[in-house]
């Protein structure tokens, strides 16, 4: 039994928006970290009724509603078909099939956690999300901003021809990444996001240098210049190597120097 | 608040606290099957199909079961039966507590996916914890049930 004092199925996002002005109110995604709190809610929004569980293909981006369920990422024949099957290795370590059927996309990037494996992916592939009020803005912006009470609405992943690759190291299987890395490959540039360092996923400094030399160079070159935290899981130090190893493997799955 | 259920193919109505999880709600109905395992969405155990698809009940509202239809081991008995005879053949089946989540997900699986390779059947169930049989016995079990589903299929074309 969850503190819950009434529940609200808003009509449309400007219903959503207002309850969620009320501080004591929460929005229920997935609802699957929002149970393990203890704090009372007054009204639980739950954003099923706003046709927000979908994946859709516009001419230049695969939109995907807040609501869509981890599951459905993982096992979207587009995202997989673009991507290599990023979005399936990225998403199928989490935890079970049970977890990922009910786990919301929206509810993890809204919480930018720092063990977030998708929130890693996403920002390689240089996403976008919609907000209600503040409308579109890179994954990147959003990631490093604090948390308000505006509704995100979906996150659009960019139509692209070229290579993905998504590596992780975890201690047991289902348990959080110790950390995470996620590398795009287009003709004209790369991009590496590391996450789990503990902290919110970031996107490594530009890779141009590195890349003109050896795989091992680009794995220094990230290793040096993404910070990484200690906590339960690993070292920051552990995380540092990790980072590079992860890199390097990642560069080695798309391609390499070809 | 007011909900209406379709559990096992009897429709309830019922009025709950809006914080009732699934979990709870299936308990007070009678469904003994679904335990409480971790309480923190881990071990599977809570596992029940809503809309055919595989869930935690011990992380899903109940208001949020409104209208769908909810599957739990008791409205399973003739497919439980079934598989449960692999796990004991196996010896998948010590202590027991695990076994409704965890056959639960099997039925969800077999819905699901087509003709699962090894591999595909620990990805699919790394979400059902079982501290007894370090999952050997289980796999076997599956995977003997699933041999055998196909030829019986193969027999019926």
């Amino acid at each position: 039994m969850l503190n819950i004092r009434t529940y609200a199925l808003p009509q449309s996002p400007e219903e959503a928006w207002t309850l969620n002005q009320n501080r004591a109110n929460r929005i229920v995604a997935g609802m699957m970290w929002l149970r393990l709190s203890r704090r009372p809610i007054a009204t639980a929004i739950d954003l099923s009724a706003l046709e927000l569980n979908g994946i859709s293909q516009t001419e230049d981006a695969f939109v995907i509603g807040c609501m869509t369920p981890l599951r459905t990422l993982e096992t979207h024949d587009g995202l997989n078909d673009m991507t290599g099957g990023a979005f399936r290795d990225a998403l199928s370590h989490i935890v079970g099939v049970q977890f990922r059927n009910t786990a919301t996309i929206g509810g993890s990037i809204y919480g930018r956690f720092g063990f977030s494996d998708p929130l890693t992916l996403l920002l390689a592939l240089e996403a976008q999300v919609t907000l209600y009020r503040a409308g579109r803005m890179s994954l990147e912006d959003y990631s490093r901003m604090p948390y308000d009470r505006d509704l995100l609405l979906d996150i659009r992943v960019p139509l692209f021809s070229g290579k993905v690759a998504f590596q992780c190291v975890r201690n047991t299987q289902t348990d959080f990444s110790v950390l995470n890395c996620a590398m795009s490959r287009t003709s004209n540039r790369v991009l590496c996001a590391i996450g789990a360092r503990p902290g919110r996923a970031i996107l490594a400094p530009c890779l141009n240098g590195a890349l003109a030399d050896r795989p091992v160079a680009l794995g220094k070159s990230i290793a040096e210049h993404i910070p990484t935290g200690g906590n339960m899981r690993a070292t920051a130090e552990y995380r540092k190597h990790l980072a590079g190893v992860l890199a390097e493997r990642c560069w080695a799955q798309i391609g390499g120097a070809e | 608040m007011n909900i209406t259920i379709h559990l096992n193919g009897q429709t309830l109505e019922r009025n709950i606290l809006p914080g009732t999880t699934l979990f709870d709600f299936l308990r007070n109905e009678g469904c003994m099957s679904v335990k409480c395992g971790c309480d923190t969405a881990n071990c599977g155990l809570c596992t029940v199909l809503l809309e055919g698809k595989s869930v935690l009940s011990c992380s899903v509202l109940a208001a949020r079961a409104n209208g769908k239809h909810v599957r739990t081991l008791e409205g399973l008995q003739q497919e439980a039966e079934e598989f449960g005879a692999y796990l004991a053949g196996e010896g998948g089946d010590q202590c027991g507590f695990c076994n409704p989540g965890f056959i639960m997900n099997v039925i969800a699986m077999c819905g699901e996916l087509k003709n699962p390779t090894e591999a595909d059947v620990k990805t699919y169930l790394a979400g059902n914890l079982c501290r007894c049989t370090g999952f050997a016995s289980q796999t076997r079990a599956i995977l003997r049930y699933l041999k055998d589903k196909e030829a019986q299929r193969d027999v019926q074309r």
